[in-house]
C-alpha cells in the first residue's frame, strides 16, 4: 500500500520536525528496560540470602510468607490492574495447585519441582478452559462468578476420596527423605518460592511492556473500544486468566508441600483471596512493584497485628479499615501516590 | 474505479425498529462517500453493522472483494477498516501515546510496539496531537478527544476509515483544521465513508453522498444533486436556512 510506504518514509522526519520534547523512555534508555527485571532479581537474591546468612529461620518464615503474597498479588494484578476483571476467587489457583502438587508428590511419588510444575500447568489448562466461560461475564457478575469456580472446587475436592475428602492429605516425614530431610528441605522450599516470587514480578513486567499487555490494558479502560481497534477481547482475557493461574498454583504446590498438610477448607481460603486484593490495591493497581510492595507491607502489618497483644483481635478490621482508607484517599495504592507526587518516579518505579 | 466496500441489501432490526433496509451502496477506492439523513436514519448502525458491532440480519458487505458480513469487530479491523466514534471512547488512564498505539498495533499490520511507535509519532504530526502524547487521553479537550479517536484509527493503517460526526462539537475554526486533517488523510490513499450534519464540510469534502431515512436508500448523487433533491429536501433539509448554508457551501 501506497500509505504504509508513505508513512514509513515520512515517520523520522516528522519525529524530528516536531521536536519530540519527551520521546518513549525505552527507545530513548535502553538500558531502563533492563534495570527494572534486574532490580527485581537483585530484591529476590538478597531476600532469599537474609535469612540464610544470618541463619534466621523467624526471618525465614516471615519472608516465605511475603513472597507468597507477592506470587498471588502479583499475578492477581494481571487480571485485576491491567484487564480490568476483578478475580475474586483468585485463590483457587493456590489450593488446587497445592492439591495436585502434593497428591503426585505423596502418592506418585513426583519429585517435588516436577510436581510442583505438573500442578502449575494443570491449572492453567483449567483456568483456559473455565475463563472462555466465565470471561463472557463483565463486572460484579465476573466477579461473583470467580467466587462459585472457587467455592465449587472447594466442594468438589472435599468430597473427592483420592484427595482424602473433607480430611485431605497428610504428608509424612518421609516425603521430605529426597530433599535431604525436612530442615534442608524447607530452606529449598524458602529458595524456590523466593524464586517463584521473582518470576511472578518478571512475568508482570514481561507482560506490562509487551503487546499482548498494551491490549490487556485496553481492555482494561473500555473493552468495546478495544475490541473496535482490532483487539481481540475474549482471547486476551482468557490467556490472561490462565497466565494469572500458573505462578499461583506453583506456588500453592510448594506452599502446602511445605506444611505437609492439605485440606479443602485452608486450600480455597476466601479470605486470603481478599487479602489478595487489599494487597494489590494498597501497593497499587496496574503497576509492576504495587503488588510486591502491597504484600510485602500487609505481610508484615499482619504480622505485628496477629502477635500484638492489644490488637490482635483487630487484625481483619484494620486490614479493611486500609482498605477503605485507599480506596478513599489514594486510590492508585503507594506506587500510584508516589507517581503522582513525584512523576519521576513512574520511570524508575513500573 | 473499482469498489472497496460495496453494501448490498443490507437489513437491520432492534425489536420493532427497523434500523437499517435493503439499503445498498459502494465507496470506491479513494473516495469520500458521505452518509447523510435524519437523526434516527439509520446510519451509526450502517457503521455498526460495517465495523461489526452487530451481525446483520440479511444482505451483503463486501469489502475488498470478501463477504465481511458478520465478523467480529477485531477481524474488521484487521481487514483494514478503523473507525472514528461518534460518541468519543478513549482510554482514558492511558496516554495518548499509549491509546494510539493500541490502533497501530492491533490494526491492518500487527506492528510491534516498537514499529507502532513510529507510526503514532507520524500520525500525531499529522492530526495535531504531537505535543500532547505523554497526557493522559482522559485529560484531553473535546476537541482533542475527537482528534484523538481520529489519529487511534489512522494508527491502524486502514483501507477504508468511517467517521461518526468527527465535527460534533468543534468550533468553526477546529472545523477548517478537522476538514483539512481529512483532506491530508484521502490524499494519502484512504477511502473515507464520513457520516455528518455539518452540511458545509459534507459539500466541501465529498465526492458523492447517499441520503438515508428510515434505514432505506433516498437518493444518491454529487453533494450538490443531492441536496437539491425534492425527497432530501423534504426529509431532512427542510428547513429553508439549512438550504441557505448548504447552497453557501457549494458557492
Amino acid at each position: 500500500m501506497t500509505v504504509s510506504a508513505d508513512i514509513d518514509r515520512k515517520a523520522p522526519a516528522e519525529q524530528h520536525v516536531h521536536g519530540d520534547a519527551k520521546p518513549d523512555r525505552a527507545a530513548a534508555f535502553p538500558a531502563s528496560r533492563f534495570l527494572f527485571p534486574l532490580a527485581m532479581v537483585a530484591v529476590g537474591v538478597l531476600v532469599a540470602l537474609a535469612p540464610y546468612l544470618s541463619d534466621d529461620v523467624e526471618l525465614r518464615e516471615s519472608f516465605l510468607l511475603a513472597a507468597v503474597y507477592i506470587t498471588l498479588a502479583s499475578n492477581l494484578n494481571i487480571m485485576i490492574g491491567y484487564a480490568g476483571y476483578i478475580n475474586f476467587g483468585n485463590i483457587v489457583f493456590f489450593g488446587l495447585g497445592g492439591y495436585i502438587c502434593v497428591y503426585l508428590a505423596t502418592s506418585w511419588h513426583w519429585p517435588l519441582p516436577a510436581a510442583a510444575l505438573a500442578g502449575g500447568i494443570a491449572v492453567s489448562v483449567l483456568a483456559l478452559a473455565f475463563g472462555a466461560g466465565i470471561l463472557r461475564l463483565r463486572g460484579a457478575f465476573f466477579a461473583l462468578a470467580t467466587i462459585g469456580v472457587n467455592q465449587a472446587v472447594q466442594q468438589f475436592v472435599a468430597n473427592f476420596e483420592p484427595w482424602g475428602g473433607a480430611t485431605g492429605i497428610y504428608l509424612s516425614l518421609d516425603a521430605y527423605e529426597p530433599l535431604g530431610g525436612p530442615m534442608a528441605a524447607l530452606w529449598l522450599i524458602y529458595f524456590l518460592l523466593v524464586a517463584v516470587m521473582v518470576a511472578s514480578l518478571l512475568l508482570s513486567y514481561a507482560i506490562k511492556t509487551s503487546r499482548f499487555g498494551l491490549g490487556l490494558l485496553a481492555i482494561g479502560q473500555n473493552e468495546d473500544a478495544a475490541g473496535v481497534l482490532g483487539v481481540r477481547t475474549a482471547r486476551h482475557k482468557a490467556l490472561a486468566y490462565s497466565i494469572s493461574a500458573f505462578l499461583p498454583a506453583v506456588a500453592g504446590g510448594l506452599f502446602f508441600f511445605k506444611s505437609g498438610i492439605i485440606e479443602p477448607v485452608g486450600a480455597f481460603d476466601l479470605t486470603l483471596s481478599i487479602e489478595a486484593i487489599v494487597m494489590v490495591m494498597l501497593g497499587g493497581c496496574g503497576t509492576v512493584s504495587g503488588p510486591l510492595v502491597g504484600a510485602f507491607v500487609y505481610e508484615e502489618l499482619r504480622g505485628y497485628l496477629l502477635t500484638s497483644p492489644t490488637v490482635s483481635q483487630l487484625q481483619l478490621v484494620i486490614a479493611g479499615a486500609l482498605l477503605l482508607a485507599m480506596v478513599l484517599f489514594a486510590p492508585g495504592g503507594l506506587v500510584g501516590f508516589l507517581h503522582q507526587r513525584w512523576p519521576r518516579t513512574r520511570a524508575i518505579l513500573q | 474505479m473499482s469498489a472497496l466496500l460495496e453494501v448490498s441489501a443490507l437489513s437491520k432490526r432492534f425489536g420493532g425498529v427497523q434500523a437499517v433496509a435493503d439499503l445498498s451502496f459502494t465507496v470506491a477506492e479513494g473516495e469520500i462517500l458521505a452518509l447523510i439523513g435524519p437523526n434516527g436514519a439509520g446510519k451509526s448502525s450502517v457503521f455498526n453493522l460495517i465495523n461489526g458491532v452487530h451481525r446483520p440480519d440479511s444482505g451483503r458487505i463486501v469489502f475488498a472483494g470478501e463477504d465481511i458480513a458478520g465478523e467480529p469487530s477485531y477481524a474488521v479491523a484487521h481487514r483494514g477498516i478503523a473507525r472514528a466514534h461518534q460518541i468519543v471512547q478513549p482510554l482514558a488512564g492511558l496516554s495518548v501515546l499509549d491509546n494510539c498505539l493500541v490502533g497501530a498495533c492491533y490494526g491492518r499490520d500487527n506492528l510491534s510496539i516498537s514499529a507502532g511507535r513510529a507510526v503514532v509519532h507520524e500520525i500525531a504530526a499529522l492530526v495535531g496531537l504531537a505535543d500532547r502524547l505523554d497526557m493522559p487521553a482522559g485529560a484531553l479537550t473535546t476537541a482533542g478527544k475527537k482528534r484523538l479517536e481520529l489519529a487511534r484509527a489512522l494508527c491502524g493503517r486502514p483501507r477504508l476509515l468511517l467517521l461518526d460526526e468527527v465535527l460534533a462539537g468543534l468550533n468553526p475554526t477546529e472545523i477548517e483544521r478537522m476538514i483539512e486533517v481529512i483532506r491530508a488523510i484521502r490524499a494519502r490513499g484512504v477511502s473515507i465513508l464520513i457520516i455528518e450534519h455539518v452540511m458545509r464540510a459534507i459539500m466541501s469534502l465529498s465526492d458523492r453522498v447517499v441520503a438515508i431515512n428510515l434505514g432505506r436508500n433516498l437518493a444518491e448523487g454529487t453533494p450538490q444533486e443531492v441536496a437539491n433533491d425534492p425527497a432530501v429536501i423534504a426529509a431532512y433539509l427542510g428547513d429553508p436556512k439549512l438550504m441557505n448554508v448548504s447552497a453557501a457551501g457549494t458557492a
